[in-house]
C-alpha cells in the first residue's frame, strides 16, 4: 500500500504536536510496510527520512509537470481543477473571473494559450514559508495547487491529509487521481478558540474537507464527537484513532537540580485552549498550604504576558517560573526536573505531552476535557475549571509518596503500551475501507 | 543679589543581568553580563566620560573659580570604572583636584531603597559617602537621591544623616505657580535646603539639543545664555541637572554638543548676571523662600515625574517586594558576596526595564533597555532573584 500524505510540518521544524504525531504515525505505518509520500511545504532537508520520502512542495514546479503532460492531459487537469471555485474567494493570487474563464475555456482562445498564460503567471516554483503566518490562507491554496501537480506525477493508493491546512490539497489530489481521501482531524476550530470566535473561513475549509473525505480519522472520541456534532458529519464515516507516542529514541536525561523544592510543570502553548489560568490559580492555592513547591510554566503563547501579570499580582513570582518556549533537550530536561506534570486544557483533542511526562516517571494530572484521558487510567483526571480538585491533586502527589510512586510506576507501563504500530494497524484498516468503498 | 547657575551631572552605569534561565537556578550564581557591561562602559568612556572630563578640565583651567560643576557618581559606576576603565576614574580625580567640582552623595547602588527600607537606605548612603571620600578625598555635603526621587519623609531622613542640601525635580504638580528657580526647604526639617531642577532649560540640552524638528534648532551657546538670563530675571538660581551621558552618548559628538558646552561659560559669564556655583555654595548663598510640601515621592522621570517608571505596575511591585523581603536574611548572613549581589540587584535600572509605559516616554525607555519586553525583564530578574533567595536561605540556615 502506498499513501500520499499531506502535512504542514515535520520534525525537527515543528510549531506544535502535529509534526510529532505525523512523524510517529508514518514510522508506525512503515513498520507494516506501508509506503508514505509525505508532502510538506518548505522541507529544509534535515528531516528524518528513514521512514518516509519527503517531497518539498517548494521544489515542485507546476509548470514542469504540465509541460511534460500532453495537451489532452492538460485538458483533463484543467477540467479537474474546477473545484477551486468552491473557495475562489480564498484565492488571493488569482482573480476569480479570470480563473473561471481560464478553467472553463472561452471560444476565442485555445486551451494552449490559456495554459501559456497560466504558466507565465503561475508557473514556476511556489515558495512556501511553511510557517503559520498572515498569508496562511494563501499558502493553503497554493499548497493545493502544488498538490494536484504532485498527484499527477506519483502513484499511490490512498490520500491522507492532516488537519484543515492540507484538506484543500487532499481534495485537489483526490480530484486529479480519483483515489480515496482520508482526512485526519488532530484539532478543530472549536479547540483553537471559544465557540463564538470561530474563524468562518477555517470552519468552511474544515467542513469542506470532512464532507469530501471518504473516511475521517479523529484523534479521540472527544474529537470524533465534535466532528459529528459541530460539523454534521455522518457518524459512520468517522473513526477514532488514538494517538500513540514514540519512545524509541527516548533517553531519560540526567540533570543536576539546583533547587530542593518540588517542581510542578505545565508545558505547552500558553493559549486559551491549554487553560494556563487554571494552573496559576491552583498553584496559588497549593502555595498557601505548602511553600516548598515551585511551579513552572514552560512555553509561550498569546496569554503569556497576561499570565505573568497574574502571577505577579498574586505575589507568587518567586515560586512561579516562566521558561519561554523549550525545544529538544530542554523539554526532556524540564521533565527530568519535574515532580508533577499538569495539563489543565480547556479543550484538547488528544494531548501527547502527558505521555512524555509519564514516560519520564512524572505523575500527571490531566483535564477530563482532553482526548488523552480516554486512554489513560493512571493519570489523575480533573475538570479543567475545577482548581480546587487540581490543587488537591497537586498537593496529594507532592505529599503522599505512595500516590506519586504508584502513578509514576503504572504510568510508565501504561504509556509503553501506546504504540504507533498499533495505531497504524487501525489506520490501515481505515485506508482499506476507504479503498473498498470506492470500488 | 548675585544669581547662581548650578550644573549637576549624574553618572551611573547599571550592572546588566545576563540571560539567566530557569535551569540556572540553584546551579549558577553568576548573574551579570560582564561582556555587555564592559563593552558599554568602554564605549561610553570613549564617547563621553573621557572627552567631557577633559573639556571640563580645560574650562576650569581657563575660567578658574568662575566655572564650577557637580557630579554624582553611583557606586556601581565607580566599581565599573575601577574594573574596566581606570583611566576614567583618574580623570575624575584630576577634576577633583581643581576644587571647582563638588561630588554629591547618593545611594551606593543607585537604588530605590529610600522608598522601602530606611535602614538599607542609610547603609547605602554611608557606603557611597565612604567611597567618594576614598576616591576624591572629600566627604559629600549635598545629597542627591536616585533619579532625584524625593518626598518629605525622604528629605527628613536625609537631613537626619547630616546633609544640609538636597537636589530634586522642579515637578510642576508640586510647584504649581511657584518657580523652581529659588531655594526651598524640607517641610518637616527646615534645615534641609532644596535645589529644584529647571526641567525646561535642562531638557533643552539633554533631550532637545539635536532635535531638528525643534524650531530653535540649532541651539547656540549665545541663544541659550539669553534664555538663562531671561529665566533668572526675577529669580535666584537656575539648576541644570542632567545625565552626564548626555554629552557624547545621548547627544553624540557630531551634534556639536561639545562645542556648545565649550562656548557656554563664556556666553554666560559675558552676557548674564549668573555665576557658576556648586550646589552647596548655592544653598549657602541664597535665602530659602518657602517650605516645599511633597507628601508623595517625586522624581525626574517621565511626564508623571513620580516613581511609576520603576514601581508602576504589578511586575515591578512584585519584584521589588520580593527583593526587599530578603533584606533581613542578607543582613543576618553577614556575607560580603551576598551583600554585594544584593546591592547590585537593587539598582533601579532592573525595575526600569520592567516598565510598561511605552507610549508617552517610550523612546527614552527603549533607549536604555536591554530587553525586548518588560515581561522578559521580569522573568529574567525573578529567576536571578530565586537563585539569590536560595543562597540567602542556605547562608542563614547554616548560621542557626
Amino acid at each position: 500500500m502506498k499513501v500520499l500524505m499531506f502535512g504542514w510540518e515535520f520534525p525537527p521544524h515543528i510549531a506544535g504536536g502535529l509534526g510529532t504525531a505525523c512523524y510517529g504515525l508514518t514510522k508506525g505505518l512503515a513498520k507494516h510496510d506501508v509506503e508514505v509520500l509525505f508532502v510538506m511545504p518548505s522541507a529544509s532537508g534535515d528531516e528524518d527520512e528513514s521512514a518516509v520520502k519527503i517531497i518539498n512542495a517548494s521544489d515542485i514546479s507546476v509548470a514542469d509537470v504540465w509541460s511534460k503532460a500532453d495537451i489532452s492531459r492538460l485538458d483533463s487537469f484543467l477540467s479537474k481543477v474546477s473545484f477551486f471555485k468552491v473557495s475562489s474567494g480564498l484565492v488571493p493570487y488569482i482573480d476569480p473571473e479570470m480563473f473561471s474563464s481560464m478553467v472553463e475555456g472561452q471560444e476565442k482562445r485555445s486551451r494552449y494559450e490559456e495554459y501559456e498564460q497560466f504558466k507565465i503567471h503561475y508557473g514556476g516554483k511556489y515558495k512556501f514559508s511553511g510557517k503559520y503566518g498572515a498569508n496562511l490562507m494563501e499558502e493553503v491554496q497554493r499548497y493545493a495547487m502544488v498538490a494536484s501537480a504532485i498527484a499527477l506525477e506519483n502513484d499511490f493508493d490512498v490520500i491522507h491529509a492532516h488537519d484543515w491546512l492540507t484538506y484543500a490539497a487532499g481534495i485537489a489530489a483526490k480530484r486529479i487521481s480519483g483515489k480515496p481521501l482520508v482526512i485526519h482531524v488532530h484539532a478543530t476550530s472549536f479547540d483553537r478558540a471559544s465557540d463564538n470566535a470561530i474563524d468562518p473561513r477555517v470552519f468552511a475549509l474544515e467542513k469542506m474537507g470532512m464532507e469530501a473525505a471518504d473516511k475521517i480519522m479523529a484523534v479521540s472520541n472527544l474529537t470524533r464527537n465534535i466532528v459529528i456534532n459541530k460539523y454534521g458529519i455522518d457518524p459512520s464515516k468517522v473513526v477514532a484513532v488514538h494517538n500513540a507516542v514514540d519512545f524509541n529514541e527516548f533517553k531519560q536525561m540526567e540533570v543536576k537540580r539546583g533547587v530542593d523544592d518540588k517542581i510542578v510543570t505545565f508545558l505547552g502553548r500558553i493559549t486559551y485552549q491549554k487553560g494556563p489560568e487554571y494552573f496559576i490559580e491552583a498553584a496559588y492555592k497549593v502555595l498557601q498550604k505548602c511553600p516548598n513547591v515551585r511551579f513552572v510554566m514552560a512555553g509561550n503563547g498569546d496569554l503569556m504576558n497576561r499570565s505573568i501579570r497574574r502571577v505577579a499580582k498574586l505575589g507568587i513570582a518567586d515560586k512561579f517560573h516562566f521558561t519561554g518556549f523549550l525545544r529538544g533537550d530542554d523539554v526532556k530536561k524540564m521533565f527530568a526536573y519535574s515532580d508533577v506534570y499538569i495539563m489543565p486544557s480547556v479543550s484538547e483533542p488528544f494531548g501527547i505531552s502527558p505521555l512524555e511526562a509519564m514516560k519520564s516517571n512524572v505523575p500527571s494530572i490531566i483535564s477530563k476535557q482532553s482526548g488523552v484521558a480516554e486512554v489513560l487510567d493512571y493519570a489523575i483526571k480533573t475538570d479543567f475549571w475545577d482548581i480546587d480538585a487540581m490543587a488537591d491533586a497537586i498537593y496529594g502527589l507532592l505529599n503522599y509518596p505512595a500516590l506519586a510512586s504508584m502513578s509514576a510506576r503504572c504510568g510508565v507501563e501504561e504509556v509503553n503500551n501506546l504504540k504507533w504500530e498499533n495505531a497504524a494497524l487501525k489506520m490501515i484498516d481505515v485506508y482499506q475501507e476507504a479503498i473498498d468503498n470506492l470500488k | 543679589m548675585e544669581k547662581s547657575l548650578c550644573l549637576y551631572f549624574q553618572v551611573h552605569q547599571p550592572d546588566r543581568l545576563r540571560l539567566y534561565r530557569f535551569f540556572d537556578i540553584g546551579n549558577d550564581s553568576q548573574y551579570f553580563d560582564e561582556f555587555a557591561n564592559r563593552t558599554i562602559l568602554k564605549r561610553v568612556a570613549q564617547r563621553c566620560y573621557l572627552p567631557m572630563n577633559e573639556l571640563i578640565y580645560e574650562l576650569i583651567q581657563k575660567h578658574g573659580k568662575n566655572f564650577k560643576v557637580a557630579f554624582s557618581i553611583s557606586g556601581a559606576a565607580l566599581e565599573q570604572f575601577e574594573q574596566y576603565a581606570p583611566e576614567v576614574l583618574e580623570s575624575f580625580k584630576k577634576l577633583a583636584s581643581t576644587k571647582c567640582v563638588e561630588f554629591l552623595a547618593e545611594t551606593y547602588s543607585h537604588s530605590l531603597a529610600s522608598l522601602k527600607s530606611p535602614k538599607e537606605f542609610k547603609n547605602q548612603v554611608k557606603e557611597h559617602s565612604a567611597a567618594i571620600k576614598k576616591h576624591f578625598g572629600v566627604k559629600p555635603k549635598t545629597f542627591r537621591n536616585t533619579e532625584l526621587i524625593y518626598s518629605d519623609a525622604i528629605g527628613e531622613a536625609v537631613a537626619d544623616m547630616g546633609f544640609t542640601t538636597m537636589l530634586t525635580e522642579g515637578a510642576k504638580h508640586i510647584l504649581g505657580w511657584k518657580s523652581p528657580n529659588f531655594l526651598y526647604t524640607n517641610a518637616i526639617n527646615p534645615k534641609l535646603k532644596l535645589l529644584l531642577k529647571n526641567f525646561n532649560l535642562s531638557d533643552d540640552i539633554a533631550f532637545r539639543f539635536s532635535d531638528r524638528s525643534n524650531p530653535n534648532w540649532p541651539l547656540t551657546s549665545d541663544r541659550y545664555a539669553a534664555w538663562l538670563a531671561e529665566g533668572a530675571a526675577n529669580d535666584d538660581i537656575i539648576n541644570l541637572f542632567m545625565d552626564y551621558e548626555t554629552f557624547g552618548e545621548h547627544q553624540n559628538a557630531s551634534t556639536g554638543i561639545f562645542e556648545f558646552m565649550r562656548a557656554l561659560p563664556d556666553a554666560v559669564l559675558a552676557n548674564t548676571e549668573l555665576k557658576f556655583c556648586t550646589p552647596s555654595e548655592a544653598a549657602a548663598k541664597h535665602q530659602p523662600v518657602a517650605p516645599l510640601h511633597v507628601p508623595y515621592a517625586i522624581s525626574w522621570a517621565d511626564e508623571e515625574r513620580d516613581t511609576s517608571a520603576w514601581l508602576g505596575n504589578e511586575l515591578q511591585n512584585e519584584a521589588f517586594e520580593k527583593l526587599y523581603s530578603l533584606e533581613k536574611g542578607v543582613m543576618a548572613a553577614k556575607d560580603e558576596e551576598l551583600l554585594a549581589d544584593f546591592r547590585k540587584l537593587q539598582e533601579s535600572d532592573h525595575f526600569y526595564y520592567m516598565c510598561t509605559k511605552f507610549f508617552s516616554d517610550g523612546a527614552v525607555h527603549k533607549y536604555f533597555n536591554p530587553y525586548d519586553t518588560p515581561y522578559e525583564a521580569f522573568i529574567n530578574y525573578m529567576n536571578v532573584l530565586s537563585d539569590f533567595a536560595l543562597r540567602v536561605e542556605k547562608k542563614t540556615s547554616k548560621k542557626k
